[in-house]
């Protein structure tokens, strides 16, 4: 059985405050991109640019970052789908959030950054999370995270979004358990 | 996917996962970095044994962004005007650590042949009169797009399908990889395809084919949402096959009086090189809904989704 450790309400609380600190940190939306990483930080993204623009008044540029060439384990798998990569524009100068939906090794964010550099040249790049399980393969730490969620090795941490899953949550699912 | 040899080794899901796939690979082109880390340390040989401009230059393209080592090897100039067999020519290219070949070669059957022999993956890039793979998975990709256009707008839309869809391919298909491909992708993918040739150049067999067969152009011209013309090779002429190229073009080239008679949505495509004012006017060549430098810029697309689908992922890797 799937343990859920944050429910729809108040995974909704979390994204407002995340939604507040990305604003907070960065003094306003002005030169904000938030760039959702496929597949559940997409929709996350989109929440989060939803909320800003209610906070602030001012629609927030919104794009897709897929990461799939950029992994270091390609060659170890099967051949993975790509999913896709749209930019509102030039990210050179901007302040990028990234968004994504469980911070676990770090590698996904570390071929994000492969990726945001054949693209442009933000001023700055910040980590938002929904949640972050620990156990970093990399030097990486996320600016904004939802929960911090403790699970054993063979456990899995998911983020559902209603969009796709029929619910928002954070839930744990055990070893050898189908999601 | 080990090789691209033939249309018909290909399932509904590969060529709509390559055709999806291609979408992706086509942003790339308006980059300011117009490079993938995909397939760094690939190495990836162009074998062409007959010319080519587009094809070659495209799959060199498409493999250099996505960063694999790209080598060019024509028949002129290698060891094969020295005598070499081909099978020799490819076990010694084959021993030095390619880990693709895409090779063109003027026989029927020989892209199968070498990869029976070689340890790397084989791409068909056009052998003899039999295939084209993808050049035929470069036009459903531009048709498609075509069609999401005329339904939505912009091609950015979901694709649509090829059911109800009907596409004439026009001209010389005895002698043509390209029709052959293409039928086979249709018969996957659901469009109605319908040959339009002299009777002296139709293939023998070309009745099993499954596909509606005419010699009567504009019959076939109001009804159709894609017309494809196909090359007349110049070398054909002297071989008999119509009288002269003027009687040609009369009753089997889309001329500026036939370019009217087309549909309002209907496009042309045309897989090169153009023999303008034989099987194509200039005006058709150059109107607005021909689409023929959309197919040059979906062959790198497409090639590229090719090369990630065959050598992304090391053989036997597990999920």
């Amino acid at each position: 059985m799937a343990r859920t450790v944050v429910d729809d309400r108040e995974f909704s609380r979390i994204l407002n405050r995340i939604a507040h600190e990305i604003l907070e940190t960065n003094g306003g939306a002005a030169d904000l991109v938030l760039l959702g990483i496929p597949t559940r930080g997409v929709q996350l993204a989109g929440r989060l640019a939803g909320l800003i623009e209610q906070i602030e008044g001012a629609p927030v540029r919104l794009g897709t970052l897929d990461i799939t060439m950029y992994r270091d384990d390609l060659r170890a798998n099967p051949v993975r789908p790509v999913g896709r990569t749209s930019l509102p524009g030039s990210i050179d100068d901007a302040v990028v959030v990234l968004v994504d939906d469980v911070l676990y090794s770090g590698r996904t964010i570390g071929a994000a950054f492969d990726a945001l550099r054949d693209l442009g040249r933000p001023r700055a790049v910040r980590l938002a999370v929904m949640a972050d399980r620990g156990s970093r393969e990399l030097p990486i730490a996320a600016d904004q995270v939802g929960r911090v969620v403790q699970a054993a090795d063979g456990e899995r941490v998911r983020v559902e979004v209603s969009e796709l899953d029929g619910r928002d949550a954070i839930t744990i699912t055990g070893t050898g358990e189908d999601a | 996917m080990r090789h691209l040899l033939s249309c018909a080794d290909l399932d509904e899901s590969e060529v709509l996962s390559l055709l999806d796939l291609a979408v992706e690979m086509q942003q790339v082109q308006s980059r300011p970095v117009k490079k993938l880390p995909a397939l760094r340390g690939r190495t990836i040989v162009n074998i062409f044994f007959e010319d080519s401009t587009r094809t070659r230059t495209s799959f060199e393209i498409a493999g250099k962004w996505l960063s694999a080592d790209t080598i060019n090897v024509s028949a002129k100039g290698s060891s094969v005007s020295k005598g070499e067999s081909l099978r020799d020519t490819m076990l010694t290219l084959d021993a030095m650590g390619a880990d693709a070949f895409v090779i063109r070669h003027s026989s029927s059957g020989a892209a199968s042949q070498v990869a029976g022999w070689v340890r790397a993956h084989v791409i068909n890039a056009g052998d003899g009169q039999h295939e084209h793979p993808t050049q035929a998975l470069l036009d459903a990709y531009t048709m498609r797009q075509h069609f999401a256009r005329v339904a939505n707008g912009t091609s950015k839309g979901p694709g649509t399908g090829f059911a109800g869809k009907r596409i004439a391919i026009v001209g010389d298909l005895l002698h043509s990889r390209v029709v052959r491909s293409n039928v086979l992708l249709q018969r996957i993918l659901g469009g109605d395809v319908v040959l339009v040739a002299p009777p002296t150049l139709l293939p023998t067999g070309v009745e099993d084919w499954g596909c509606e067969v005419t010699d009567d152009l504009d019959a076939v011209l109001p009804s159709a949402d894609i017309v494809m013309m196909l090359r007349v090779q110049r070398e054909r002429m002297a071989g008999g096959f119509f009288p002269t190229e003027r009687e040609y073009t009369e009753s089997f080239g889309l001329t500026p009086g036939r370019l009217a008679g087309l549909k309002p949505t209907a496009a042309i495509c045309h897989p090169g090189p153009m023999n303008r004012g034989v099987e194509i006017s200039p005006a058709a060549a150059d109107a607005a809904n021909s689409l023929v430098l959309d197919q040059v810029s979906a062959g790198v697309a497409v090639r590229m989704s090719v090369l990630y689908h065959l050598l992304a992922a090391e053989e036997g890797a597990q999920g």
